[in-house]
């Protein structure tokens, strides 16, 4: 993103609403992108509503006010010339947009926002069965952002443990080897409002498992909100969440899938018939 | 996504927050599934929600305005939000159909309606466990996996106090800015502005149409109450 300086009339709308902070005045009184805590989530772009003023008379305008002790003062929303433009991103730029912009697609799943189903759709996929304990770590949520060298760090602590990346995932595809969890190297510096890390591990190993994530999170320079899910049993019921509470977490809100999903495609139909 | 997953809340919050959504899945269950997504949000309006959104590139109810100009501004107004009825007709590709509902009785004969209605789409709802189980026997639909919430971990001295959670973790996208959410609490507690236009202008942020600007109208009139945070 950045601030077109032939539009802008500095009236500083623009700066609380970046999620990461990274708008500011210059010294000249224009708004301009800090283009390294910049994640490229579009919230400026997308979420402020444009009055389509001219900058010269605004500018001029806002001055005489000025002069009077008065104010020019637009809603909250508002940028009042619509300065707030988009850039062309090259890689690894680009990595940036598709994490944070939650209406680009992930091009490894075809997915948008953080680019996983996980178990919202596990009642036609059975991506997590019963005796499972699907983990999803993601960082940098709410409202903080990550480095993937963060992401890094995490996934290199949970190596020699029985964990199974979901190759589903954005960020298991960002991986240069799935099996040590290694981020790529081009993209470690790269900064994300949020992404998720997903795994999966039988219930039994559930607690090992969360005391490495506590321990890793813990040395972070962001943070993470955690997730486990879980496959109900046929009565609907599970045992998971008496033993998280036992370990000290208070799991009482939740995403539930209700069940209602079916293979209605004509061809799969067939295939199962088949 | 777990865009409604983590919302910052206390288990003795009143109960104004329930979110349900409805997805297909390729090559399973996508075929026919923008007409499912249109009789889902098309029921939903029965039981007055507070917020949806569909397959649109437009977004959910509450949108910004891009064409504003003085005479819009000055004469006619703002125009904060679309009628449900027109991003019903917006819908154009399959995607997320999703509704927010600010209270259980809505959701729960919203869900009952939805199960006789067999559409064949993944349908999920967020909010407390315990909630959905007690339905769970007048509905007729057994939960049948959960993604469990469990917190915060990290360096959590980065986070902004809990008035601004409440606000921001209703975009699980994180497009809300806390600082934003921040400047709207300050500018309802001096008055400059009412709790509703704030919980409006944080709801165009939300491009998933996930934000429940009921819940946020009451936070940020508590907010009134509670003493200005240091942080």
């Amino acid at each position: 993103m950045h601030v077109n300086e032939n539009k802008c009339i500095g009236c500083a709308n623009c700066i609380p609403v970046c999620p990461m902070g990274a708008i500011y005045i210059r010294d000249d009184g224009l708004a301009e992108v800090n283009q390294e805590v910049c994640v490229e989530c579009q919230a400026c772009y997308r979420g402020m509503s444009i009055e389509n003023l001219p900058q010269q008379p605004t500018r001029f305008l806002r001055g005489v006010l000025a002069f009077f002790k008065l104010r020019f003062q637009p809603d909250p929303d508002i940028c009042p010339t619509g300065a707030i433009t988009r850039d062309e991103l090259a890689w690894p730029r680009i990595i940036r947009r598709t994490f944070s912009d939650p209406l680009m697609p992930h091009e490894s799943t075809g997915i948008g926002g953080r680019g996983t189903m996980e178990v919202k759709t596990n009642d036609v996929t059975g991506r997590v069965k019963e005796g499972d304990a699907g983990f999803t770590v993601e960082f940098g949520r709410p409202g903080i952002g990550v480095y993937f060298v963060d992401v890094d760090r995490v996934c290199r602590a949970l190596v020699g443990t029985p964990v199974v990346f979901q190759p589903e995932n954005p960020v298991t595809a960002l991986m240069s080897d799935i099996k040590t969890g290694k981020i790529r190297e081009d993209v470690l510096n790269e900064k994300v409002l949020s992404c998720i890390l997903e795994f999966k591990v039988s219930i039994i190993e559930m607690p090992l498992i969360l005391r490495i994530i506590e321990d890793a999170t813990s040395h972070l320079n962001t943070v993470v909100a955690l997730g486990i899910a879980i496959r109900c049993d046929s009565s609907g019921n599970d045992n998971v969440r008496k033993q998280l509470e036992e370990l000290g977490f208070d799991a009482w809100r939740g995403k539930i899938n209700m069940g209602l999903g079916k293979q209605t495609n004509l061809q799969s139909l067939k295939e199962i018939v088949r | 996504m777990t865009n409604t997953l983590h919302r910052l809340q206390r288990r003795d919050d009143p109960k104004d927050d329930y979110i349900i959504f409805a997805l297909s899945s390729r090559g399973v269950n996508d075929e026919g599934a923008m007409q499912k997504e249109h009789a889902f949000l098309t029921v939903a309006l029965k039981y007055d929600p507070i917020n949806m959104a569909g397959g649109t590139k437009n977004g959910p109810i509450f949108r910004p305005e891009k064409h504003l100009n003085i005479f819009k501004l000055y004469l006619r107004g703002r125009k904060e939000f679309v009628t449900p009825q027109q991003l019903i007709s917006e819908v154009n590709r399959p995607g997320e159909a999703l509704v927010v509902f600010d209270r259980k009785e809505k959701l729960e004969g919203f869900l009952k309606e939805i199960k006789e209605m067999d559409l064949g789409l993944s349908i999920n709802v967020s909010s407390l466990v315990d909630d959905v189980r007690e339905m769970a026997p007048r509905t007729g639909v057994k939960p049948h996996s959960i993604n469990y919430a469990l917190g915060f971990r990290g360096d959590l001295y980065q986070l902004p106090d809990r008035q601004v959670l409440g606000l921001t973790t209703m975009c699980g996208h994180g497009l809300i800015s806390s600082t934003f959410a921040k400047k709207m609490i300050d500018m309802v507690r001096e008055k400059r502005l009412t709790a509703e236009k704030a919980a409006g202008y944080m709801a165009k942020f939300c491009v998933c149409g996930a934000f429940n600007t009921a819940r946020a109208v009451r936070l940020l009139n508590e907010s009134r109450n509670q003493p200005v945070s240091k942080k």
